[in-house]
């Protein structure tokens, strides 16, 4: 992949009224890479989407596509297309006619586009059903025409704004692969706008994770998941323990952060004592029926609370004897019936000093 | 079990009020106008002959119907009067439908693109005005536009013309009248049609690379047809018929079918050929409502504009 950005958002605020969608945001998108947009829903993600369609006109900052500044360009000349969250079909035309659309736009010859269409409804594998009218397609139908008319006129930069959310679940997770498979065969830019992050996870190369209106971290999926660098996309991005206590001890390569009853060594770099938090996955939280021996650290002891099973796996609700509560995920390695813990168990929890995130404010 | 059949009974007559009420209301009528089409006239009470007289039973039936002819409709073919009657009627509807579609198509646009929160103003305001009597608009229009009238005085002020014109009593006049009548008739359906257009779908052309001027005519226009074609039924049906409009504001030679059916009945008392003036006029009408219908169930049934039925989908 090539690290030339392609799209480049500099120093953009968008308002609406009162309401600061975009505040300041500076954000690079390279060419080819499957990019997500990830955040709450009213954080700015849709509008930072529609700035760079045209739908949307920026308060401050600059859009620039490809070199060119995009201010003043309609979205009819810009060089991006848009595969709509209600796909936006076109109720009158059939399939073929709304893949057509967007060629037709440029005067192409007439052969040139019906090649180019029978091309694209071949990439989704609709070419049985050109003919259609979009109210005689299904959901999954639908979504596969308005991808096929937002690639057809091969956008520098294809927009994504939640192209699964209408997808029952398990439509939605084998699409998410074929839009990676589609993305790397094509070596288009595509950006992706969801509130869901096993999607962005799933498809994207790089996450830009948002929170009201800003970046609040950008980076590859794994990066962003086991290195996050606030407590709040910690608690965004899936579950999390935050456990808070004050930085004691600082060493080369780890630092020691205790809080009354519990010491705990994470690998972190050397940093200023002062109070800081422990971000610990619950899949990174070992559950153990005896008490590991002469371990002080990374480790507690505590009663179980409640017990979720979720057919893989199961989430244990640990409360610590300070009060704490933590969760710890287990494989469901043995059937329900023989677990051997149970709510109300005395249990001691243990994780590795790489394990958690230290988070310091 | 009682209930169920009662219940059954309910939803049966239910079902058959409407068309009840269609049979007492329209067909019964019709079937009046028609018999009377086909008698012919006489210097009686009612004025026209033969009449049915159910007391000599079968004979009087066979003498009622040996009476009727189609006298009446030749007379109709005979006379170029009535031709240029309905041509003049056809014309008016015509034109007066065309600038209707052209002045309300974007007063409804307007009020389909207007903040939420107004369109129910903006809505009545454009109704407002025909909660007043009709006649009583018409007969504003006749001060407006006679000879010292408004709109001349209008005119003068803004030194666009020397002398006064002369409105009142020709076919603009009518033109006027109609159009300012017909106008929330066009308006209504077509803002219905208009506003459940999905935005989307403007922005979708615009992304794909259409100025504002294309969206229009590919995507506005074909999707607001379905009002395009009930505003156009909704105002040429009654204009063809329309009676007082012309009757007040337009001249007495350029008679519109209306006129004409009114002289016939009023003027004339000849109510046989009124009435085949009358069948020949709705014979003229219900083809173009026919072929609406028809287009209207085949091509934009309602779940094209909205999420379709899945189960359509699955099963196609």
């Amino acid at each position: 992949m090539s690290a030339r950005a392609i799209v480049t958002f500099e120093n953009i605020t968008k308002r609406f009224g009162d309401f600061v969608a975009v505040d300041g945001l500076t954000l690079d998108i390279f060419a080819r890479e499957f990019f997500a947009l990830l955040g709450p829903s009213g954080c700015g993600k849709t509008t930072l989407l529609r700035l760079l369609a045209g739908f949307e006109q920026p308060d401050a900052g600059r859009v620039v596509l490809d070199g060119e500044d995009l201010a003043g360009v309609p979205p009819y000349r810009r060089p991006v297309n848009m595969m709509f969250q209600s796909y936006a079909l076109f109720p009158h035309m059939t399939v073929a006619g709304n893949v057509a659309f967007g060629l037709k736009q440029d005067s192409l010859p007439r052969d040139e586009i019906a090649a180019r269409v029978d091309e694209m409804l071949g990439l989704v594998q609709l070419r049985p059903l050109a003919a259609r009218k979009p109210d005689q397609l299904s959901g999954g139908q639908r979504q596969r025409v308005a991808l096929a008319r937002s690639l057809a006129k091969h956008p520098k930069v294809l927009l994504l704004d939640e192209p699964l959310a209408a997808l029952d679940r398990k439509l939605r997770e084998e699409t998410r692969f074929e839009l990676k498979e589609l993305q790397r065969r094509l070596e288009t830019t595509f950006v992706i706008v969801t509130h869901d992050q096993d999607e962005a996870m799933t498809v994207a190369d790089r996450i830009a994770v948002m929170n009201r209106g800003k970046l609040a971290q950008v980076g590859a999926p794994a990066e962003v998941y086991e290195q996050p660098n606030s407590r709040w996309v910690a608690g965004f991005l899936g579950e999390v323990n935050l456990i808070e206590g004050r930085v004691t001890a600082v060493y080369p390569s780890f630092v020691i952060v205790e809080r009354e009853g519990m010491r705990l060594r994470v690998a972190h770099a050397p940093i200023a004592p002062g109070p800081a938090a422990v971000a610990l996955r619950p899949e990174n939280v070992r559950v153990l029926t005896t008490v590991p021996e002469g371990s002080f650290e990374n480790g507690a002891a505590g009663t179980v609370a409640d017990i979720g099973y979720l057919g893989t796996m199961s989430i244990y609700k640990v409360r610590l004897d300070d009060g704490l509560v933590l969760k710890a995920a287990v494989m469901n390695e043995q059937r329900e019936a023989v677990r051997a813990v149970h709510v109300n168990d005395r249990v001691w929890l243990s994780w590795t000093p790489q394990a958690g995130v230290l988070l310091a404010e | 079990m009682q209930n169920t059949q009662q219940r059954d009974l309910v939803t049966r007559i239910a079902i058959l009020m409407p068309y009840l009420w269609l049979i007492a209301l329209f067909l019964v009528p019709f079937l009046i106008v028609l018999k009377i089409s086909f008698s012919q006239t006489t210097i009686a009470q009612p004025p026209y002959t033969p009449v049915l007289d159910l007391s000599e039973g079968w004979e009087g039936m066979k003498q009622f119907f040996a009476a009727l002819s189609t006298e009446n409709y030749a007379t109709l073919v005979s006379d170029s009067l009535y031709l240029w009657s309905y041509l003049k009627s056809l014309q008016v509807a015509a034109i007066s439908t065309v600038i209707l579609l052209l002045t309300a198509y974007p007063v409804a646009y307007a009020l389909a693109r207007a903040p939420r929160r107004w369109q129910g103003v903006l809505v009545l305001s454009v109704v407002l005005p025909f909660w007043t009597s009709f006649l009583i608009r018409v007969y504003a229009w006749i001060n407006i536009l006679q000879h010292d009238g408004l709109l001349n005085q209008a005119l003068i002020a803004l030194r666009i013309v020397d002398a006064p014109v002369t409105w009142l009593a020709t076919d603009t006049a009518v033109y006027i009248g109609i159009v300012y009548s017909y106008f929330p008739f066009m308006v209504l359906p077509l803002f219905a049609a208009l506003e459940k257009m999905d935005n989307a779908l403007l922005e979708a052309a615009a992304d794909l690379g259409a100025p504002p001027w294309r969206a229009f005519f590919q995507i506005t226009v074909p999707l607001s047809l379905p009002g395009i074609a009930a505003g156009t039924l909704l105002c040429f049906i009654p204009i063809v018929g329309e009676f007082v409009i012309p009757d007040l504001l337009g001249s007495s030679s350029t008679a519109m079918i209306g006129q004409t059916l009114w002289l016939e009945f009023f003027g004339n008392r000849d109510w046989p050929v009124a009435s085949a003036l009358a069948v020949v006029l709705l014979a003229i009408l219900v083809p173009p409502i026919l072929i609406y219908r028809q287009r209207e169930t085949r091509q934009y049934s309602p779940s094209s504009f909205r999420g379709a039925p899945e189960a359509r989908a699955r099963n196609p």
